[in-house]
């Protein structure tokens, strides 16, 4: 054993997009916390996209900030282009995604957390988590100094065992050249922590100079500015645009003639990489007959040259990535600076992890991000916020903070891990919630700050200026649903002018708005609908339009919630269930459900199964009951 | 599953028993029983004191009665369940039992899951352990037991149909999904019209599937057929006939309806419920009973009436009498003794009513006996018979669940008709998804995101 040089009430190891939320989160509720990283030079890194949000990601973005987290405000301030996405197709599914300058992003986090009172940041390579008994007693650096807490959050990102790829190249590291904590893993492995083995990877970056934008599409940013954080003041961004290009057969034959070389295909890559996120060499493998793949080239910040290649994320050897970039058009001169590489690295089984995302069996050991198994930095952050609150609200002796699958997609995302687990790295998509009508970008105020509030995230700032909103929403409404028109000559001709069809009867002007071609300005103009800010002025009009499926997703919410309302104690005995099946009872007792909910929700778990439980839950509850 | 929602089902067993009882548990179940329960006092159930056995009737959804019934209210907690039950006793066998249950299913209860019952009065505190554990024994019992019918041949053509028809729904949402999580991908858009065609498609699959419940429940409880024919035409002739060629001969037992004998035979692989007036009244006094309420409740219990007819002589009052009195019915006319004379009331016949259903036959020497074996066939399963791979569902949780697909498909489309965006669009065919995957077990999301994966190429 080393030597204590002092002791925490929470102790964060990583400083990545988790472990900065983490440490925040318990430092801002005012407990004394370390967050340990093993270069300061590289906090809150973004060692893959030069980019935040994107479709679902944009909405966990907007619920860290709902909540109290940091990521959206950085984001806001390191955005060098902001695009809503799917703007086309329905106000559920709009994301926004934010380019964003790297360093910069960086150099904004360190500054947040170096400055954040209780909390400690300091260059360390912790090798040992120190268990005792089954319960979290502090780390162990490599120094020898011992530092203790009764909370450890793992952050570890790749980090863990971590080993680069491409080519025949193959060295133990982290990203960008960083040390791979090889130690830590071990110690993991003999406190009893269950490691899996993941892979991901990272396209080229290259030199802006040597390319051709002439050949190339642009992509700007959208005119209108946007900010992720509810509570941000920028309102003057300076914008720069991406560009498009494709592979060509020319580019398919290279990759083709040179797959043995690939670290994909030679051998060198263990983990299990995410299908979503496939290497070129596996794109082209698998879409034989796409004839062409789409690219992004994307600034990676404003003081560098540094090109991301987006859709080009591959471990061929150095000299066959540069050798395939050069026929893709505008790409014929390129100079390559970094080369992509894939990454292996150890990861947490998710299952072993309580929705609290605190681990089942060690007690004080909680688990965040990259390293629970997903992938995408704000899936990260959304986990780390969560895992600091949960952590504090364990040293109160609170009830951990769990977010409904109807709140957050960051309670989709760690239902998800904790009841499902993963087979690849997670990312959080659109399609994985099922009501995401009322997951939008643009409510993740109205869902979460509240709660955010409560738990002591939320400033005075903010909360000021979200009850103002909200109650600015009310009062609209309100509004719009006791404002009555009647079928006049007057009326009907202003309602043909404007492309709609005349009224038949009296209306309020909430029904009116339903209508697909009527708009809050246009009652304004016609019936004079009161001045409003631009936020509550499309939160009435979704509110009105989508009113009749809103209903619909709320309707089988509350269905859901009667399940998810009846828990199941922490001590029961699947396997004397003799009723439940063999399968149902293994998979339920590696999960260990919180709720029937949770437990419907287990593969292999029948609603029969789960009629069996109810009725054990009953039982039991009547032996206590009788105990006592 | 969840113990808010109102159950209802048949508490007695299947099959000859005089009385049957249909039991809805619940908070809704007043305001379910409320809508087809009317006391023939015209009061309201709930105005009766609790526990109180109420005479009315149970009429359909156009107000039509089915059976006479006693219905008793049990207020909650003091019932079986110790929720809201209503109990409804009818006598009008299998047929009337299975409409006044689609009944309450339409005004919004949910089948009883096996065992629910009991296991509702055991987690509302009414019975023991021990009661409740046999009750666990009867959940996985019965799981066990449907999931081997599951595996039997009907229910594996439903399900292997209604995995088409979701695959097809699967790959418009797997589309959608597609465009809608990878914004940036080069993958083809959708249009509205393929959706909209997918959907439609989808609907009129389930609406046929729908159709095929009503063979099923005919192939599973017979053909409720009744024999009328004034006296002296070859009814009883023609009764013998077809019970000799029937050598499926189930059983003869006394009818529900006390006036009357029925007989289950199968007639050309149609099983049939034949209902003859023949044992208690003699004939000539049943036609002339014909505009009596009571007899016209047996013509009404009947899905299709039988008319025997006699070929050789010209119709009669009495034959007027009982054409008359089947009006509205769906019946056919068989023309008796062609072995006789020619017949000389078939163009008549085949004037008034549709020439398809007017078939001559000599009960004495079975000619034309095959033509009255195919018509039936048609009748049952429709002209579209061509393998034995027709899907009969006979099942009411299934139809239940397919009928609320069909609701959201119907919503779909009509969302997809007026180009609602993708986030609403989604929803009722995920809805639609999801009810059908109840039937066939499969689950919807991880499904989705798995086809994303296989047949779009995205990612960064």
């Amino acid at each position: 054993m080393g030597i204590i040089v002092d002791s925490y009430d929470v102790i964060v190891i990583g400083a990545g997009h988790a472990g900065v939320e983490a440490s925040l989160a318990a430092a801002r509720l005012g407990y004394k916390t370390l967050l340990a990283t093993l270069s300061l030079d590289n906090i809150a890194l973004m060692p893959c996209n030069p980019s935040v949000g994107g479709s679902a990601k944009g909405q966990l973005v907007g619920e860290i900030d709902a909540l109290g987290g940091q990521m959206a405000i950085s984001a806001d301030e390191a955005c060098i282009q902001m695009r809503m996405l799917n703007t086309g197709k329905g106000y559920a599914v709009h994301s926004l995604r934010a380019q964003a300058d790297k360093p910069f992003y960086h150099v904004i986090m360190k500054k947040v957390v170096e400055n954040q009172e209780n909390l400690d940041v300091k260059q360390l390579m912790i090798d040992k988590l120190l268990v005792r008994n089954d319960e979290v007693v502090g780390v162990e650096a490599e120094t020898g100094e011992v530092f203790e807490s009764s909370i450890v959050i793992i952050c570890t990102g790749t980090y863990l065992r971590s080993k680069i790829v491409f080519g025949s190249v193959n060295y133990e590291s982290g990203p960008n050249g960083l040390r791979s904590a090889n130690k830590l893993s071990e110690s993991l492995l003999e406190a009893g922590v269950e490691l899996a083995r993941f892979k991901t990877g990272t396209p080229a970056r290259v030199d802006r100079r040597s390319l051709d934008f002439s050949k190339m599409q642009i992509q700007e940013g959208d005119p209108e500015l946007r900010n992720f954080s509810y509570i941000s003041n920028i309102t003057h961004r300076e914008q720069v645009p991406c560009w498009l290009t494709y592979t060509s057969p020319v580019t398919h034959q290279i990759i083709k003639d040179n797959l043995v070389r690939s670290g994909m295909f030679n051998g060198l890559v263990e983990g299990v990489g995410p299908r979503y996120c496939p290497s070129i060499e596996s794109k082209i493998i698998r879409f034989k007959d796409k004839e062409r793949h789409q690219l992004f080239i994307e600034p990676e910040g404003l003081n560098t040259n540094e090109m991301y290649v987006q859709g080009m994320s591959s471990a061929l050897p150095a000299d066959v990535q540069v050798k395939f970039m050069q026929t893709i058009p505008g790409m014929e001169h390129v100079k390559m600076m970094r080369p992509g590489y894939a990454i292996d690295y150890d990861c947490l089984d998710p299952l072993q992890l309580k929705s609290s995302l605190e681990h089942k069996h060690i007690k004080g050991l909680f688990s965040a991000g990259q390293s629970n198994g997903t992938s995408g930095y704000e899936e990260a952050a959304g986990q780390g916020l969560i895992a600091g609150i949960n952590a504090v609200r364990k040293l109160q002796g609170k009830t951990p903070l769990v977010l409904g699958r109807n709140e957050a997609y960051i309670g989709v995302l760690i239902d998800d891990l904790v009841t499902k687990g993963t087979n690849e790295p997670y990312r959080m998509m659109t399609s994985r919630a099922e009501y995401r009508l009322l997951l939008r970008q643009d409510n993740g105020d109205l869902r979460l700050t509240e709660k955010g509030r409560e738990i002591g995230l939320v400033t005075d700032e903010r909360w000021e200026k979200f009850t103002k909103k909200r109650s600015e929403i009310e009062r609209v409404m309100h509004h719009l649903q006791n404002t009555f028109v009647s079928p006049t000559e007057e009326i009907n001709a202003k309602l043909i002018s404007a492309g709609s069809v005349p009224l038949k009867k009296g209306e309020n002007l909430a029904t009116l708005l339903k209508r697909s071609e009527m708009s809050y300005e246009k009652l304004q103009a016609f019936f004079g609908a009161p001045e409003i800010s631009p936020v509550v002025r499309e939160q009435a009009e979704i509110q009105c339009k989508y009113e009749g499926y809103i209903i619909k997703q709320k309707q089988a919410v509350e269905k859901a919630l009667r399940l998810e309302s009846k828990k199941i104690p922490a001590d029961i005995d699947y396997f004397a269930l003799k009723e439940l099946s063999n399968e149902a009872a293994e998979k339920l007792d590696r999960v260990r459900p919180d709720s029937l909910g949770q437990a419907s929700r287990i593969s292999g778990v029948s609603p029969a199964d789960v009629g069996v439980l109810m009725i054990a839950l009953e039982v039991h509850r009547r032996q206590e009951a009788e105990k006592q | 599953m969840l113990q808010e929602d109102t159950i209802s089902a048949v508490t007695t067993a299947p099959g000859n028993a005089a009385i049957g009882i249909v039991r809805i548990s619940g908070s809704d179940a007043l305001q379910i029983a409320d809508q087809m329960f009317f006391a023939a006092s015209g009061k309201k159930l709930e105005t009766y004191p609790s526990h109180t056995m109420v005479y009315g009737f149970v009429r359909d959804r156009e107000g039509r009665d089915i059976d006479e019934v006693l219905s008793v209210y049990m207020k909650a907690p003091r019932s079986y369940t110790a929720e809201d039950v209503i109990e409804i006793q009818c006598h009008g066998g299998m047929q009337s039992i299975r409409q006044i249950l689609a009944l309450t299913y339409y005004y919004g209860a949910r089948p009883a899951e096996p065992g629910e019952f009991t296991k509702r009065a055991f987690l509302n505190g009414r019975i023991d352990l021990v009661q409740a554990e046999s009750v666990m024994d009867i959940i996985n019992s019965k799981s066990a037991a449907a999931l081997k019918i599951a595996v039997q041949q009907q229910e594996g053509f439903l399900s292997k149909k209604l995995k088409e028809v979701r695959r097809k729904l699967r790959d418009v949402i797997v589309h959608l999904e597609a465009v809608i999580d990878y914004p940036e991908e080069d993958i083809e858009d959708v249009t509205y019209n393929e959706v909209n065609n997918t959907i439609s498609g989808a609907a009129e699959e389930v609406s046929v599937l729908l159709e095929g419940a009503h063979t099923g429940k005919i192939l599973k409880e017979g053909l409720r057929t009744a024999i009328i024919g004034r006296p002296n035409v070859g009814k009883s002739s023609l009764l013998n006939t077809l019970l000799k060629e029937d050598r499926a001969l189930v059983s003869e037992y006394e009818g529900t309806t006390r006036d009357v004998i029925e007989e289950q035979l199968v007639i050309g692989g149609v099983p049939v419920l034949l209902a003859d007036t023949a044992g208690i009244h003699d004939t000539k006094d049943f036609v002339e009973k014909l505009g009596v309420e009571r007899s016209r409740a047996f013509l009404d219990k009947a899905e299709l009436i039988l008319v025997v007819l006699d070929g050789t002589q010209p119709l009669t009052a009495d034959d007027e009498t009982i054409l008359t009195a089947i009006k509205g019915k769906n019946a056919v006319f068989v023309v008796n003794k062609t072995d006789l004379a020619e017949s000389i009331i078939t163009k008549t016949l085949a004037e008034r009513f549709a020439p398809e259903n007017v078939i001559e036959i000599s009960a004495k020497t079975k000619e034309g006996i095959d033509r009255l074996e195919s018509w039936l066939q048609e009748y049952v399963y429709g002209s579209s018979r061509q393998s034995d791979e027709e899907i009969y569902i006979q099942n009411e949780r299934q139809i239940n669940l397919l009928r609320q697909a069909a609701d959201s498909l119907k919503d779909a489309v009509e969302a997809a008709e007026n180009r609602l965006p993708y986030d609403c669009l989604t929803i009722d065919v995920d809805r639609a998804l999801t009810l059908m995957g109840e039937i066939t077990g499969e689950t919807v999301r991880d499904e989705i995101i798995n086809e994303i994966f296989a047949r779009f190429c995205v990612g960064k």
